[in-house]
């Protein structure tokens, strides 16, 4: 039994990493109908974000409330800005494109992140420059060098993995007999209900969230009603990286390894358990989340811990062809 | 058209291009044909998911499991008869026919699991479709690394080096040949109905899931035939060399050269291929740049390079305008 | 009708290449058989290593021992005179990269001395390049058996500096039942063909002299989440869990071992071998043990040095797949200084007559399966490094 309560307690915990991530696709989906592959890249980088202003004000010596709450702003700064900037350049100048248009520019996001974090840091670079010059004979100047000097030398990080400090004090709890919880876990799917009640707000019970509808509905409709629909977009877009940011951070502080390319499997996972949810539905979201963590917990502690991904798409598979919808999703009756 | 005219229109590319096919492998040093060998195995992938997602509109993010499938059955056949020589055959005929044997294997196994995976889940539409296709990519990886007699994630080594540039340019010619047969028969029509409106198509009395479950099955076996060539090339096959991101890879092969556009993917998977080996010296700045262009590409030519139009449409029409100004 | 017609049409045509596609394909060694030339007055060598992707920080660790091993060379004058220049490609990790580079390099760049992979998936792609042009392949860390092996056949020119799967696993295996360790629970990495190995080999031995495998577990590399495994493990109550992964997953897989109430010490193989595990697993991975190939603490001059120039150059600890990337450089350069001549051959025999070298992995003697004879040492790890337990001969 205490086994049992112990993988409920892991599967739990993994699901709301899922769920988190989860939340962050469907917004952007629900909106644009874009599968938004970059979502966990902007998940890994404002990992980094996090952990390069925990580095400054470091926090691994010396962890406070006050310097968490920096961190988790930086972090949810930096995602924003990113998630911006990645709408605006990448996705909108597509939006009238057959979807897969944008998939591809999406992919090519995901690339570029990914890749671009593992290249040798900005000073590393500088300093083959400068090599590569003195190779040709000529002179480095003065103030080339000062600059190589003062460009970030931890930036972008390599792909070696990176220790995340915990943003704040981890605490384990046994309980009933034998069962072990963290305050991150507990944190951690605390603050998902949370994000998932506030969305379905913001969803539902807002001007911004009715904006939000409209345009989902028909983007061209909701512009000549006079809603601003590049700025519902840009803000949905800003919202979702906040999302992953948060998630990024939560994750990080409990499991504190930070490399360029961890968001590729937990994107993938969750953008399954957006679909398995039905996508483009807040809860569902969160459900899809939990129950993806569940079943892969399930699996691999009862069953074949080998076959842990491999069931857990079966089962997925399985659901959807029962329920094409996904969990929660509405079914769409396609008019002529 | 007469029937004669159908036959030679099918099978005239195959003697032409053999000549070519034969040239090019004469001359090309081994670093040209492996390169040779892999751009042609990724234009077979190419051209065979333009069947799915280009013809017919689907969305299917999995056929590196087709490749999988197809490369692992051959492999087994190959290293299972190693040392079979067929009667009244040279050694070299011999392994030949043994080699077409472990590709039509690698075709029919990779078009069986394509048929498993189609009747069900080419109910489901769009994004739903692409998550089915995933997940069935994922379940393959995780069969292959759980089974002994595949040798799990060490794989098969030592299979014999059958694929060379005449191998793999025919299974190019078929694949063409195919694709561009498909497209211009009644069937290719559903297709294409099927891509710019389902419900119509269904209207019209297309049996729209029959007709997708079809492509998909003739998409699969082309899959199961470049996994089948590239494994006879490097002489290895492991679970590694099919996973997301390879299919991913394809898909952007298809996208970039238009959807629906068999010149299209060509020259896309040529264009790519060669690209990527180009900038090989460039070390970990080549994807970088790639992603770039990708990027880039795809903001200033968002239907690819070649749209839905093909070259053979596309040259007449050039040549027409240009004698007509002159 | 039409569809059989076709398929008729092109099983044909098709079988009509297979006649014809034997032909060139005979002549193909002969052509390659004239051993290369020497790239003239340089020494060229080719690396490839995954330095992109989930394990470019293996590839980008070994690339800099090379690097290392090169410019040590380059600064006492290079290999018989002639500079030495590296030339070093991605595999991105993928099988498929890694033969098309292998061709390039030895081909196309006419390299001296290939050199690579970590993966022994990825090496297993690159020997038949190596073989079928006569150049010289020297890998650093692929342990698989297979991989100098063609069939029951020796590869004529594959050689590695490092421990072979069945050696590793042995050793620990021994270890476990010498310190009175009766239940193991396995951790293995399934996706990865060194952790299936070690595990493989481990566990036959063990089961040998007498211990019980009580569970057998795997996981996923770059997995978030490993509490499920280990909750099931943790119910079966091993005295230790034999993790034979790489760094990036163990120092996570101890910290959520010890998250569970699991108090047990992990045991693991040369994989671990990296500063990143005592600072990501903390205190977490204390007490644990894991075989190597030598102790960063070996008061021995070379080792020191070699941690000492590699800070010098690169501003990190040197790990495990350093230290091989440059053993393997200077095994294959030191055979270089030796050979009569720089052709092919005669670098594969100066590597085959490789006998107590002196390299930072230990003492490399090449036997005639062509893999690197040298004894494993069992470290532990205490306060944040590894310390030295006990040496364990081949």
């Amino acid at each position: 039994m205490t086994e049992f309560l112990q993988h409920v307690v892991n599967g739990v915990s993994l699901g709301t990493i899922y769920a988190l991530i989860a939340l962050g696709y469907t917004m952007v989906y629900g909106v644009l109908k874009l599968i938004n592959f970059a979502h966990g890249d902007v998940y890994m980088a404002s990992a980094f974000a996090g952990f390069y202003v925990a580095s400054a004000l470091g926090v691994r010596d010396d962890p406070t409330i006050g310097k968490a709450l920096l961190v988790f702003l930086g972090a949810m700064a930096a995602a924003a800005a990113l998630g911006f900037a990645i709408e605006r350049f990448a996705y909108r100048p597509l939006r009238d494109r057959p979807r897969l248009t944008a998939l591809i520019t999406a992919i090519g996001v995901s690339f570029l992140l990914e890749y671009g974090f593992q290249l040798p840091s900005l000073q590393a670079q500088g300093r083959t420059f400068e090599e590569v010059l003195r190779g040709w004979g000529w002179g480095v100047p003065g103030w080339l060098h000062a600059l190589v000097g003062a460009l970030p030398a931890d930036f972008p990080p390599g792909p070696t993995p990176r220790f995340f400090p915990e943003p704040f004090t981890r605490v384990d709890w046994t309980v009933l007999g034998g069962v072990h919880v963290s305050n991150y876990d507990l944190v951690s799917f605390l603050v998902a209900v949370g994000f998932m009640l506030v969305l379905q707000w913001i969803v539902y019970r807002t001007r911004f969230g009715r904006a939000m509808r409209a345009v989902s509905f028909d983007p061209r409709v909701a512009g000549l009603m006079g809603i601003p629909v590049n700025r519902v977009i840009s803000l949905t877009f800003v919202l979702g990286s906040v999302l992953a940011a948060v998630a990024a951070l939560l994750v990080a502080g409990s499991r504190p390894r930070i490399d360029p390319i961890m968001g590729l499997m937990p994107g993938l996972k969750a953008f399954v358990a957006a679909v398995f949810g039905g996508i483009g539905n807040v809860p569902g979201a969160m459900l899809g989340g939990i129950v993806l963590g569940l079943a892969e917990e399930m699996v691999a502690g009862y069953m074949v811990s080998s076959f842990r991904d491999g069931i857990a798409f079966a089962i997925l598979i399985l659901v959807l062809l029962l329920r094409p919808e996904g969990l929660l999703g509405r079914v769409t009756v396609e008019k002529v | 058209m007469g029937r004669a005219r159908l036959v030679l229109r099918s099978v005239a590319p195959f003697l032409l291009s053999l000549p070519v096919l034969w040239l090019l492998q004469r001359a090309s040093p081994p670093d040209v044909s492996i390169v040779l060998v892999s751009i042609a195995v990724n234009v077979i992938l190419a051209v065979s998911l333009n069947v799915v997602n280009g013809f017919t509109g689907q969305f299917s993010i999995g056929h590196a499991a087709f490749m999988a499938v197809g490369a692992y059955t051959a492999a087994l056949l190959t290293t299972g008869l190693a040392d079979v020589q067929l009667l009244g055959l040279g050694e070299g005929a011999s392994d030949g026919v043994i080699f077409l044997l472990a590709l039509v294997a690698g075709m029919a196994s990779a078009s069986l699991a394509g048929l498993a995976v189609g009747i069900p889940s080419l109910r489901l539409r769009g994004d739903y479709l692409a998550i089915v296709t995933l997940g069935f990519g994922e379940i393959i990886r995780v069969v292959i690394e759980n089974t002994r007699a595949l040798g799990q994630a060490t794989g098969i080594s030592g299979l014999p080096a059958h694929t060379n540039v005449i191998w793999a340019g025919m299974g190019v010619v078929a694949t063409v040949v195919m694709a561009r047969r498909l497209l211009l028969s009644t069937q290719g029509r559903a297709l294409l109905a099927i891509r710019e409106d389902e419900v119509a198509a269904e209207a019209m009395g297309v049996d729209t899931v029959g007709w997708k479950v079809r492509a998909f099955v003739i998409s699969a076996a082309f899959a199961g035939l470049a996994g089948a060539l590239l494994v006879h090339k490097i002489q290895l096959v492991t679970p590694r060399m099919f996973t997301f991101v390879k299919s991913m890879e394809v898909v952007v092969m298809v996208v970039l050269g238009g959807m629906g556009s068999i010149t299209g993917s060509i020259v896309a998977a040529t264009v790519l291929t060669v690209a990527l080996e180009w900038l090989r010296g460039l070390d970990q700045y080549r994807m970088v740049i790639f992603s770039m262009l990708l990027i880039v590409l795809m903001l200033t030519r968002p239907t690819g390079i070649f749209g839905t139009r093909e070259i053979w449409e596309a040259v007449p029409r050039w040549l027409r305008r240009r004698g007509g100004a002159a | 009708m039409r569809a059989a017609r076709a398929v008729a049409l092109l099983a044909a045509s098709v079988a009509l290449v297979g006649c014809q596609g034997k032909k060139p394909e005979a002549e193909a060694p002969a052509k390659a058989a004239p051993a290369q030339a020497p790239a003239g007055d340089r020494i060229l060598v080719g690396h490839i290593g995954s330095m992109t992707g989930q394990e470019a920080t293996f590839g980008q660790s070994t690339d800099n021992g090379i690097k290392l091993a090169i410019e040590q060379w380059n600064a006492r004058g290079g290999v018989k005179g002639k500079p030495i220049t590296l030339r070093t490609y991605d595999s991105q990790g993928k099988p498929e990269e890694a033969a098309v580079a292998a061709t390039r390099l030895v081909v196309n760049d006419k390299v001296n001395l290939l050199l690579g992979e970590v993966a022994s998936s990825r090496s297993l792609a690159m020997a038949p390049v190596a073989d079928a042009n006569g150049t010289p392949m020297i890998t650093p860390s692929s342990t698989n058996p297979r991989v100098t092996k063609d069939k029951d056949k020796v590869r004529p020119y594959v050689f590695r500096v490092c421990f072979i799967d069945p050696f590793q696993g042995t050793v620990m295996a021994k270890f476990a039942r010498e310190r009175k360790i009766d239940r193991v629970a396995i951790l293995r990495d399934v996706g990865n063909d060194y952790s299936m190995g070690l595990a493989d080999f481990f566990l036959a031995k063990f089961k040998e002299l007498g211990g019980t495998i009580v569970d057998d577990q795997s996981y996923k590399a770059g997995d978030q989440d490993f509490k499920a495994q280990l909750t099931a493990i943790k119910n079966k109550n091993p005295q230790a869990v034999y993790v034979p992964g790489y760094y990036t997953d163990v120092a996570l897989i101890a910290r959520q071992a010890r998250e569970l109430g699991m108090k047990q010490p992990l045991l693991g193989g040369d994989g671990w071998d990296s500063a990143k595990l005592y600072e990501i697993g903390g205190k977490a991975i204390e007490g644990s043990f894991y075989s190597n190939h030598y102790s960063p603490d070996d008061p021995s001059p070379r080792i020191q040095e070699f941690v000492k120039a590699y800070q010098a150059r690169f501003g990190s600890v040197p790990d495990g797949l350093a230290a091989q990337g440059y053993d393997a450089a200077m095994v294959g350069f030191d055979a270089m200084s030796r050979a009569p001549s720089l052709s092919g051959s005669d670098v594969r025999d100066a590597i085959a007559a490789t006998k107590g070298y002196p390299g930072v992995t230990g003492i490399i003697t090449i036997d005639e399966n062509h893999d690197a004879v040298k004894p494993a040492v069992v470290l532990e790890v205490k306060d944040g490094k590894s310390v030295f337990v006990s040496t364990v001969a081949p």
